[in-house]
Formats: structure tokens, C-alpha cells, sequence
């Protein structure tokens, strides 16, 4: 038998319907792949909870509808059965929800998020909660108050963020799905550097109903995968309205699966790419660069025109992240003050009123990314500040839909690298905020501009994996899935297979580094 | 742009209601600074009469009937409370008492 863990979501949920595993089955062979590479001093560490008993127990659920027949079996999910790993940011009921911050260390949310209910109701079996960097705050997942989570393909490098825990744990082969949440990056990003595959949807494609909010009009929820057919049915079992979320998108969910699907086929003709000039060269890598001239390549070789466009004022966006990013969170987070919920911290002398409690939690509870991003933002918003920094930030979004715009009447998806470099050393950048923010230039500008985006496995460099980003129009996150699906089955023909085969065996690692 | 002082970062702390020590306060200092000085660039980018966008993708007016929603119970609120008593949060004093 093919080894469980190995599989991709759409291949174990064949074998579900076929009777050939079980999803108990299933779920123990993760739980066992869990217990064999996450822990210890060099696990990957892509969990911060684990949930074996729910997940069992659902999969055992499962497994008797379908042994049962009939209507209940015939109305299961696709997905029925196939496990999946949430990252810790997504409110669940039963599992603590940390955000990656011991401000809400033990916490237990009283509600689920609205993808939780979808996956519940489908009955994917929960493996349990992925590490971030605290409150998805940053590119590394360094900034986690639980230690890092380390890349299954160099347990020396960081494997992205914030959201990579839910990429390494894909990439690692400790769930075939997982959900992330991506901001300016922190799907795509983490997906580049796994060799795995993450998708920022359409702003408001999916509901972030009990998301915890970083940056409101940023924030978007994902799937994330090892294939893109796999990120195509959980992103339709996520996707659609959800009144709950007023900022959610009245409209069906689109057929991701069928624009996969046909992308398989490596059929690109009529397909017009753009190839965005100012995410390219100066600050790429020369590995990252090959990759992507050589991905250019394939997607000419396979019918499509490749054109180059220009949108000058991705320059600002950056800079103007880094101020609407920070203001939202400043609000967002001021409702963590020892009120209500999480922690309280008792001022050790003085006298003890809720405004010093407040500081003294506030101080104690959130980490010094956080910490700068709500100085930061505050000071944005400040009066004085506010027309020349916030203000200024919100037309630069302007300009840079107006890039988008002007882009998309040539091209039908844009492309470039995901990140400009491979995944680099655990530590390395963490003394340099700025460094670290410079990881996420070429993923800003769709958060800015509500536009989805997906990243793919486009090769080695230096034997690590680099990332390809497509991007679409709003609302055509399908045409993502089609050219997606289509560069990967392409660049898997010259590999003899998927990449993320080429990573090393994990298991045997962690045996060499006990002994 | 003036770069951004001490005083600045600490009035911004007290804002923000997040107690710092000086080393930490020395330290935000210089980290604002560079990451300030990176992003001012943005103030110039754009021409006054650029519109402002807060949201990528524009929705107005959502509406919901006026009708009781789901609830939480007092438990349920209460179960991460830090402290609470008699179906409320408890908390010290609001006030200080010279």
C-alpha cells in the first residue's frame, strides 16, 4: 500500500470512497507521522496543539456512514474523512486558540469560526492547531511566543510566516491540508519556501468569521496543500457569503476544481501572462530569478503568450503596508487588555488601577513585533501624522489597483517570483525588522488590492524550494487554479514527479541527529 | 518628516497602554526610526487628488434583519474571564484612589 501520509487530499479521499483505507486509518498514520517528526529538540514543531481524540473520533464517524451506505454515504463531502491542520489564528471550540501569543495562552474560544463550521459539517477530521508568528505577525515564524517551527527541507531555515506551521506541516507530511491566513504573504510566502502550495483568495471569497483580526481589510483566509487540484476542493468547501462576516462576498463560490482540473491538462493556449517587471531582478536571488525565467518558459512552451507589464507604483506598496497594516493592528489588538479574557498581569508595585493593569498585561503578554506594530500603527494614526501616513498609504492603495487594473486589461494572470529569496537561517533576520519585511514585496500588492493569489513549487535552488505567484482579477481566483495546475503538472513531467519528493526523508534525519 | 524621538515612543507606549522599560524604550527608538525612515517615501507617492481607498473590494449598506441573532451564555462569556462575580467581569480599580 502507497504510504498513507503520502498521498495528496483528492488521492486518500479516492481511497476513502474505494474502501481501500479507512479515515481512522488515515488519521492515526498522521498522528503517528505527528508524533515521529514534530516533537524534540529538532522537530519541526508545526503544532501547538494536537487533537487526536476529536479527529478519531470524526473519522470514525466517517467510517461508519460509509460502511453504513445508502443516502448518508452517497452525501458525504469529497473531502469526508481527509484530515486537516488549522492554523492557530482560526477560532475552534474543544481546542485552545493561542494566535501564537501568550496573551491568549489556555484560552478556549466559546464559538468556531465560520470555515471550522464548513469543515465540521463536511467532517474533515481536525489534527489539530499550527504555529505562527504571534497574531500572524511576521515572514518567519520566528516571532511565535511557543519557539519556532522549523522547514521540513533544512531544519536549520525558517519555513515562512507567518503561517508556517500549516506549510510545514503539509510540507512535512503531517496533514495533506491545512487552512492559513494571509495578510501580505502568509500563505504564499510559507507555500514558496516549503514547496508546497497556498492561495489568498478573492478579499471577502471566504468568510473570516473567527479569524483573529490582525489588519481587517487585509486579513484573508486560505487553503494550503501540497497540489493545486487539493487546494481547489478546500478552498470551494471554504469559500461563499457568510452574513456573519459583513465584509463577505454575496456571490457563489466559483468552480475552482473544474479550472484545476482543466489546467491539468497543461493546455495554456490563448492564455495571456503578464510578467510583472518590478518583481524581478534587483533584491531576486539568481536562483530564484532561474527558476522563474525557466517557469516562463514552460508556460510559453504550453500555448501561452507571455507579455511584460508595468505598474510603477508597486514601489509604494510596501511602505504603505507597513503603515495600514500596523494602524489596523493597533485597534484590532486593543482589546487585548486583561479585561475580559486571556491574561491579566498584576502591576508588582504601585498602586494596582485597570489602566496599569492594562499596561502591565499588555506588556507582558504581547512580544516585540507586536509591540512595534502597535507603536507603530499608533503613531501613524496620531494627529499630526495621520494626513502625511495614513492617509498617503490609502491612496497609494488607490495607485497600485490602478497598476492592477491597467495590467489585467493586457494580461489575464500576472506572474512572478513569490519571495525573493529561498528560505533563509532561523535567526538570521530577526535582529532586522526591516530585513524581514522585505520578504513579502512581491505578495503586498494583492492584499492592497483584494486581488487573489496563488503559490506554486516552481523548483530548487540551492536544493531549496522557490516559489511562482500567479495573480487574477478579483473574483477570478479560477484562472489561478488553471495556470496553476498547469505549471505544476508541466514542471512535474521534467521532475519525474512532485517536489516536494526531492525533500529529505524527515524521519531518518531526526534518527541521525539522536544519535 | 521628523524622525520619530524617545519622548515620542513613550507617550506612544502610554497611548497604546503598553508599560516599557527604558532599555525597551531605547531599543523601539532606533527600529522606528528605520522602519519610518524606509516607509516616508509613501507621503510623496501620491498627488492630492488621488481618492483614498480603506477597502480593496467596496460594500455598502450590509444589513441584517433586526432580529436576536445567536448568543453566548453568561457562562460562556464568563469561562475566560480573568476574574468576575456575579455574572461580570471583575476588575480593579477604575479609578486611583489618592
Amino acid at each position: 500500500m502507497t504510504e498513507i501520509i503520502k498521498l495528496s487530499a483528492v488521492e486518500l479521499a479516492q481511497k476513502l470512497r474505494a474502501g481501500e483505507v479507512t479515515s481512522v486509518q488515515a488519521v492515526q498514520a498522521h498522528l503517528d507521522r505527528i508524533a515521529a517528526v514534530d516533537g524534540g529538540e529538532r522537530g519541526v514543531h508545526a503544532f501547538l496543539h494536537v487533537n487526536a481524540e476529536e479527529a478519531l473520533a470524526v473519522a470514525a464517524e466517517v467510517d461508519a456512514i460509509r460502511a453504513a451506505g445508502g443516502a448518508g454515504a452517497e452525501a458525504l463531502h469529497p473531502l469526508a474523512g481527509v484530515p486537516i491542520a488549522i492554523k492557530d489564528l482560526i477560532v475552534t471550540v474543544g481546542q485552545p486558540t493561542t494566535a501564537g501569543s501568550k496573551m491568549l495562552e489556555g484560552w478556549m474560544s466559546p464559538y468556531d469560526a465560520t470555515v471550522i463550521s464548513k469543515i465540521r459539517a463536511a467532517k474533515l477530521p481536525m489534527l489539530g492547531k499550527t504555529n505562527l508568528d504571534e497574531f500572524a505577525m511576521g515572514s518567519s515564524t520566528e516571532h511565535s511566543a511557543y519557539g519556532p517551527t522549523r522547514n521540513p527541507w533544512d531544519l536549520d531555515r525558517i519555513p515562512g510566516g507567518s503561517g508556517g506551521g500549516s506549510a510545514a506541516a503539509v510540507a512535512a507530511f503531517e496533514a495533506p491540508l491545512a487552512l492559513g491566513t494571509d495578510t501580505g504573504g502568509s500563505i504564499r510566502q510559507p507555500g514558496a519556501v516549503t514547496g508546497t502550495v497556498g492561495v489568498k483568495p478573492t478579499y471577502g471569497g471566504v468568510s473570516r468569521y473567527g479569524a483573529i483580526a490582525m489588519a481587517s481589510s487585509l486579513d484573508q483566509i486560505g487553503p494550503v496543500s501540497r497540489t493545486v487540484l487539493d487546494s481547489a476542493y478546500l478552498h470551494e468547501l471554504i469559500g461563499g457569503h457568510d452574513p456573519r462576516d459583513s465584509t463577505s462576498l454575496n456571490e457563489p463560490v466559483p468552480s475552482l476544481v473544474d479550472a484545476a482540473r482543466q489546467g491539468l491538462s497543461g493546455d495554456l493556449t490563448g492564455v495571456r501572462v503578464g510578467v510583472i517587471a518590478e518583481l524581478q531582478g534587483d533584491g531576486y536571488e539568481a536562483g530564484v530569478q532561474a527558476r522563474f525565467n525557466e517557469s516562463l518558459e514552460v508556460l510559453r512552451a504550453a500555448g501561452a503568450e507571455i507579455v511584460e507589464v508595468h505598474c510603477p507604483n508597486f514601489k509604494y506598496a510596501l511602505g504603505a503596508y507597513y503603515l495600514i497594516m500596523p494602524s489596523e493592528v493597533s485597534s484590532n489588538l486593543a482589546k487585548f487588555d486583561g479585561v475580559r479574557y486571556g491574561k491579566r498581569v498584576i502591576p508588582a508595585d504601585g498602586p494596582v488601577t485597570i489602566e496599569r493593569v492594562m499596561g502591565a498585561t499588555r506588556a507582558a503578554g504581547f512580544g516585540d513585533e507586536v509591540k512595534r506594530r502597535i507603536i507603530l500603527g499608533t503613531y501613524a494614526l496620531s494627529a499630526g501624522y495621520y494626513d502625511a501616513y495614513y492617509g498617503s498609504a490609502q491612496k497609494v492603495r488607490t495607485l497600485v489597483q490602478r497598476d492592477f487594473d491597467a495590467a489585467f486589461e493586457k494580461a489575464d494572470v500576472l506572474v512572478s517570483p513569490t519571495a525573493p529569496t529561498v528560505a533563509f537561517g532561523l535567526g538570521s533576520k530577526t535582529g532586522d525588522p526591516l530585513a524581514m519585511y522585505l520578504n513579502d514585496v512581491a505578495t503586498i500588492p494583492a492584499n492592497l488590492a483584494g486581488v487573489p493569489g496563488i503559490s506554486v513549487p516552481g523548483g530548487l535552488s540551492e536544493g531549496l524550494p522557490v516559489g511562482i505567484q500567479f495573480l487574477a482579477p478579483a473574483r477570478e481566483d479560477a484562472r489561478l487554479y488553471r495556470v496553476g495546475a498547469a505549471l505544476e503538472s508541466l514542471l512535474e513531467k521534467g521532475w519525474g514527479g512532485p517536489l516536494i519528493s526531492q525533500a529529505p526523508d524527515l524521519a531518518s534525519a531526526e534518527k541521525e541527529g539522536v544519535a | 518628516m521628523s524622525a520619530i524621538s524617545r519622548e515620542d515612543v513613550a507617550h506612544l507606549a502610554r497611548l497604546a497602554h503598553i508599560e516599557m522599560s527604558d532599555a525597551e524604550l531605547d531599543k523601539m527608538t532606533g527600529e522606528l526610526g528605520v522602519i519610518v525612515d524606509a516607509i516616508a517615501s509613501v507621503s510623496e507617492a501620491a498627488g492630492a487628488d488621488v481618492p483614498a481607498t480603506s477597502h480593496p473590494i467596496p460594500l455598502a449598506n450590509v444589513f441584517r434583519e433586526d432580529v436576536v441573532g445567536e448568543t453566548l451564555t453568561v457562562e460562556q462569556v464568563l469561562q475566560n474571564a480573568p476574574d468576575s462575580e456575579d455574572s461580570r467581569f471583575k476588575v480593579p480599580a477604575i479609578l486611583d484612589e489618592e
